[in-house]
Order: structure tokens, then sequence, then C-alpha cells
């Protein structure tokens, strides 16, 4: 049952998977589908807050306070959990974590673990590693089972499955549960998935989970979750591994008040999550003896140091930046090549990666600002993507195409006299491209012409993706300037 | 009111018309028009696109051209929202660098007086009538740098809904991007291509004769496919609407259409 995972370092360009995925009528129609239902909902819950906007401010102070002295807040995360009984793990990258997890497994004697929805372990890819170690890992969210059962690969970071619709998890699930007469309403599906996972929650001694926050001054751990697989992995077990990236830490108790408002109805139009699991270290006879956290840098010290880029990780795993993306909803999550898609993956992906892979996904967004209005923890995405892309420029370096010509252009814009010829340049080089008018003028009314003059239907190199589907006005043979000139040469109107 | 022009590199070379109607409509309302002749980008295209390096000496060079200006109006909602957003810490960066440590007050001081053409005469002239008389069913479609950079809102709607004979309808997806991005359009063809249809069909399905905006770049994406698909809809910058009068419509009348053969 193992596939390939979403791998940045392998993973084709945003521009030619979109390619590919926008042939998808039935991924594009689900996509579409998923995203409206989720952002209908979150408007309606935000729409009802009148404090919505202080209470945005308010998780983005805390979220970037508690980046600022991450040092600090990690150290006393770790020092509470220990004394509450719990063991921590620091992992500096994917290769690590993976070690640690599969040796603490292993310890226990089992070859079987339960998992709750985790992107971290997702990002570190985790099942695969486990699966080459000998250890099966069930998936218990329903979304996260669709995605193992379907070997498919998850397309967004809170609805992992929305790319499917109903009809073809009924397949899936007819196939790998072996139930040729599974029905097809909600119904019949959700209980195929409850007497398939039901057996393994009762039996399976590990779990593995992500957390969506950690709490510095008590050591405590939350998670928030729908279906409530999350608290029988939390409680039935005898060992629970949860997988952390550092940035997850908040300082305090309190702290969690707005951003556990924040996070349910950004991320599924929810006023509160249906199951809310907080836990402080272990409690003998009431829920697992062996806990352990495995803190995950992979990358984000890095980020961290990035003035401009810290903010990215103030993310609080909503997805909000996800349903609003007007890239996104064309696409779904796959073109990104990573498992984390839309806005918020076009910014994080290429700084986990340390900017050597991931290049082309600062430039998957139109900057519209859609993600930035949506995101509970006010993260700039548009100015984030901005800051990447000037380095991925140089690392182009200035001999690139398309830096040459940049830097023309930026040359022609220092003096009024070079913009003026570089006027005239363009005017030249594409009146080749320009449909002429002909010579012979009929007045013919309701009469349409074959021919369009004065447009440009055809561009070369990489223009002709403008082309491919838009025509183009040729330039006027007057500009602006041209025009100021001459009237007040002559003086008409002016005073 | 003196208002400097700031007519944008890509109106002045792809857009004449906008700024003779911008001429028009403030001239009509009483104001002098002046245009500071050394002027060129305000640097957005070089600074989205991820050559910062190159946009920053077009800062200095906008800023001498204009800070002595009482009002500068810009007929681009994304142009100003670069100025916004991105100007002040690019003053801050140059006069880091030690090359000029006066910018970024400069900045500071010049930026209020800074207004995107129709917020210019809604709030800071407060007027939404102009005089204009278009009589077409018009739909508006609000740039996302209008929308959500500038906040413009109602503003524009408010400026159409004074046009005499103007019939505005309003599109579905109005708070949609229509795809351009920029160099997004190009780098990202296919898939602004498809952002493109939906918003395209959002124009058809309002049956208007013109699509307008606050921003030529929207504008020019959306046209580009609506003459690809032969709609016989199109676009018209705000200012060339708000510009239009019973005596441009009449001479209109006088004009036969002339077709090719």
């Amino acid at each position: 049952m193992s596939r390939v995972p979403l791998d940045p370092r392998t993973a084709p360009s945003f521009q030619t998977a979109a390619k590919v995925l926008l042939g998808d009528a039935q991924l594009r129609k689900n996509v579409r589908h998923a995203t409206d239902v989720i952002q209908n909902k979150r408007r309606r819950l935000v729409e009802e807050k009148h404090d919505w906007q202080q209470m945005r401010e308010s998780g983005r102070q805390i979220r970037a306070h508690a980046l600022q002295h991450l040092d600090i807040y990690l150290a006393e995360f770790e020092r509470n959990f220990t004394a509450a009984g719990g063991h921590i793990h620091w992992a500096r990258d994917a290769a690590e974590a993976q070690r640690i997890v599969i040796d603490l497994v292993k310890q226990t004697g089992t070859s079987e673990v339960i998992k709750i929805k985790s992107m971290t372990t997702e990002e570190i890819q985790l099942n695969n590693a486990l699966e080459a170690a000998g250890v099966h890992a069930f998936e218990t969210d329903l979304a996260e089972l669709i995605i193992q059962l379907g070997e498919d690969q998850p397309s967004h970071i809170v609805v992992p499955a929305l790319h499917k619709n109903r009809s073809q998890v009924r397949e899936i699930f007819r196939k790998k549960m072996n139930l040729p007469n599974l029905g097809e309403t909600p119904q019949d599906l959700a209980e195929a998935a409850r007497q398939f996972l039901r057996e393994k929650f009762l039996r399976v001694p590990v779990a593995i989970s992500g957390a969506n926050f950690l709490i510095a001054e008590t050591g405590g751990v939350c998670i928030v979750e729908s279906e409530g697989n999350g608290r029988m992995c939390l409680t039935l077990p005898e060992t629970l591994i949860s997988v952390v990236g550092i940035e997850k830490v908040l300082p305090s108790w309190q702290d969690l008040e707005p951003l556990i408002q924040l996070l349910p109805r950004s991320a599924t139009g929810e006023r509160m999550n249906p199951y809310n699991s907080l836990w402080t270290g272990v409690h003998p006879g009431d829920g697992p003896t062996n806990m352990h956290i495995v803190l995950l840098d992979n990358g984000r010290t890095d980020v961290l140091a990035d003035h401009e880029g810290r903010q990215t990780l103030q993310c609080i795993r909503c997805g909000a930046c996800q349903n609003a993306c007007p890239v996104y909803r064309q696409t779904g999550g796959h073109a990104y090549g990573s498992v984390y898609a839309g806005p918020i993956g076009a910014i994080l992906t290429p700084q986990l990666m340390h900017m050597e892979h991931s290049q082309s996904l600062p430039y998957a967004s139109s900057l519209c600002g859609a993600c930035y209005e949506v995101c509970p923890v006010k993260i700039n995405i548009p100015e984030v993507l901005i800051h990447l892309r000037n380095k991925v420029v140089e690392q182009n370096g200035w001999y690139a195409p398309e830096s040459l010509a940049m830097k023309a252009v930026a040359q022609a814009f220092l003096s009024e006299k070079r913009f003026r010829a570089a006027q005239r340049l363009g005017r030249i080089a594409e009146s080749p491209l320009v449909k002429k008018r002909k010579q012979n003028k009929l007045q013919v009314l309701g009469q349409e012409e074959a021919q369009t003059p004065g447009w440009i239907g055809w561009l070369p190199g990489l223009l002709g993706g403008w082309t491919d589907t838009r025509d183009l006005q040729a330039m006027p043979k007057e500009t602006f300037r041209d025009w100021w000139e001459k009237r007040n040469e002559k003086g008409s109107n002016r005073t | 009111m003196n208002v400097a022009l700031f007519i944008t590199c890509y109106n002045d070379t792809l857009f004449p018309s906008t700024g003779k109607a911008v001429v028009q409509v403030l001239e009509r309302l009483g104001h002098t028009v002046t245009f500071p002749a050394g002027q060129t980008c305000c640097g957005q295209m070089h600074w989205n696109t991820g050559y910062q390096i190159e946009a920053l000496p077009l800062l200095p060079r906008f800023v001498a051209q204009f800070e002595h200006a009482e009002a500068v109006v810009v007929p681009s909602s994304s142009c100003v929202a670069m100025m916004r957003d991105h100007y002040p810490m690019m003053a801050e960066r140059i006069a880091a660098e030690g090359e000029d440590k006066t910018l970024p007050e400069r900045v500071a001081k010049l930026l209020p007086r800074i207004w995107e053409f129709s917020e210019f005469l809604t709030k800071k002239l407060g007027i939404t009538d102009v005089g204009a008389y278009y009589p077409h069913r018009v739909t508006y479609h609000a740039s996302c740098h209008g929308l959500r950079g500038l906040g413009l809102g109602d503003g524009p709607l408010s400026l159409l809904k004074s046009v005499r004979g103007l019939e505005l309808v309003e599109i579905s997806n109005l708070e949609q991007c229509c795809g351009f991005g920029g160099t997004f359009a190009i780098k990202n063809a296919e898939v602004s291509s498809a952002m493109l249809a939906e918003k395209t069909q959002a124009v058809l399905n309002t049956g208007a004769e013109q699509c307008t905006a606050c921003d030529n770049s929207c504008l020019m994406h959306i046209e580009g496919a609506l003459h690809r698909q032969r709609t016989g809809v199109g676009t018209k910058h705000i200012a060339e609407i708000l510009a239009h009068t019973e005596a441009d419509a009449a001479a209109e009348a006088n004009n036969p259409v002339e077709v090719t053969v």
C-alpha cells in the first residue's frame, strides 16, 4: 500500500504540473465544490464575529512573539513536558525524525501503528519510512484513509482528499475494503470506514500524531479534529508519538483563547472543533503511559533567521488561504509538488527546501491578496512571495534571458529619452505582428469583419503564453506624452 | 487644485485615451493638470517579479518628479498599491545603504497626496457626479489591488451610478482575480487563462456592452479574451466613461461604423 509521496525535490515545476491537472475536469469540479462549501461556511462565521479583525491581530501578535522568543519557549516546553512524564526528542531533519520514530516504534515490539492526520508526518514522508522498516501505519482520519487506500497524495492541508468526490471514494473503498455491494450515501461510506478502523483502534498499541499547539508554560499539547479518530488514538494506545514542528509552541495556556477560535472558523467554517484534545503528560490509568514528542526543525530555523520570510512560521495550518486562492481553485493541491499546497505552500515549501527546490512556487500566484485577507494570523503572503521571487532571481543570475530583458527595461525607465526610444522601438518591433487594415473601406452595417485590424493574435517565445488564449491590442500611434506635448504647443484649452 | 498626473508607463504607451480622459474630467471639474515630463514607471513590474535592485532607483526618480505637487493622480490602482505597500520600505532600504538619507521622510510626506483616480474624485474631492453621460449597459470589475490593496469599496460604483444613461449591472464574481497578475499571465499562462475564462464568462453573463475598472492592466487581460472570442463586448477604463458627455454621444451618432473588406 505504499505510494510515491509528494516530494519537492523531484516534483515537476508548478507550470508543468498545472498544465496536466487543468485537463482533469472531475478534479477541478471537486476542488471547486469543496472550496466553495468551506468558504461560504467560513464567511458566515467570520461575519458574525464583530471583533474578528482584533482577534486576527491578537493571533498574529501571539504567534510572532512566540517565534521571536522560540529558543526560550521551546526550552520551557521541554522542561515542563519532561516533568509531566513525557520524553522529548530533537530532530534536525526528516531523516533524523524518521529514525527516532522508527526506533521508538521498534522498542514497543509492534509492527503496526495508527495515525492521526498530520501534515508534518507527510512532510517527512513518515509512512514510507515506516513501511521500509517493516512497520505498517494505518491512517485513521477519513480523508487520510481515502488517500492511503487510494495510493494517492494529499491535496489540501485540512481536507486532504477534497479532490475526490463521493463516488470516487466509494470505488476506492469497494476495492480496498473488499466491499462489492457498498452503497454511496455518506452514511454508507462513514460506516464502512468505521468498521474498517474500529478494530485497529482496539488492537494497535502505538499511535502517531502531529499537534496543533504546544504550550510552553504547562508542557501541554493540543490537537483539534472533527471525527473523533484523534481522540481514539490519543486515549486507547499505550504509546503516543507526536511529531511536531518547532514553530508550533505557544507561550501560555491563555494564548489558546483567540487561536482556538480563529482556527476552526477559518479551517472548516465551524464555531468550534467537535473534538478539542488537550493533555499534559502521563496520568496512570488514563491514556498512553509512554509519551514522546519529536520536535522537528527540517529547515524551520533557516526560515526563522530570514527577517522577511519569518512570518511564514506563524501559520496555524487552517487552509483558508488555499480555499480562497483563485490559482489553487483551478489546479488543486498536487500541482504544488508538496504536502503544503496553495499560497502557504508557495511560501513555506521553497523556504523549507532552503530555496534549492520549488523555485517555481513563488510565481504560482497572481498576487491578488485573497490569501492575506483570510489569513487568521495575518501572514502577508503576497509580500513573502515577492521576497522569495527576489531570491529566485538572484539564484538565476544576471545572464538569464528574463533577467537581461528586465534589466534592459529598467534602464529605459531611468531616463525620459530612453523611455521614449523604447516606446518607439516597441511599436516598430510589434508592427509585423499586427493585423493590417485593408485599403478599401466599405460601410456595411451589421456585417462582421473576418480580419480584426489593430490587434495581435500571435506573439513569439515566452510572450506566446499570452496569445495562446488572448489577443493583444496594438500600441496606439501616439503615446500620451506625445499627445500632451502637441496639445501644449497648440495651447488649446489650457490655462 | 493643481493636479500632477502620473500616467504610468503602460497607460502612456498602450492606453493614452485613458490619460486624455483623466485630463478631460479633471479640467471639466475646474482643476489644473500638469504632467511632469521626466516621469516613467513606478517600478511595480520589477518589484513584483523579483527584480528589487532594478526597481529601487525608480523611487528617487518618482519622488523628485512629484514631491512638490499639491496632489498626484494616478489612473491605475495597482501602481498606487505598489507605492503605498512598498515605497516606505524601499526608501528605508535606500537610506540604509547610505544613498539618500532624506528619502524616507520625503516619501512619507508625499504618499498621502497620491490618489488613485476614482478615489481622488470620491475621497479627496468628495464628489460622485462628474457630469458624464454614457448610455450603455456596463459592468464593473473590482481589480484586486483596488479592492484589497486600496480599499476602494463602493467608490467607483457610486461614480458609475451617477453617470446619466448608464445601466450598471453587477458581476457575479466581483472579488475574484481576473488572472492577470503581471508576469503571472505569461509565466503561468495556462492557469491565468483558466482564471480569465471564469471572469469573462461572468462579464458575458451580465449582458453588458462594456466592462470597466480602475486599472487598464486587468482590462487589457479581460479584453484580450473577449476579443479573441469575438464577443463584441469591450472594456473601458472608468475615466473614459466619466469623460464621456452628451456632446460625445452626438458626435458618435454622426460617424457610422466603418467596415473593412
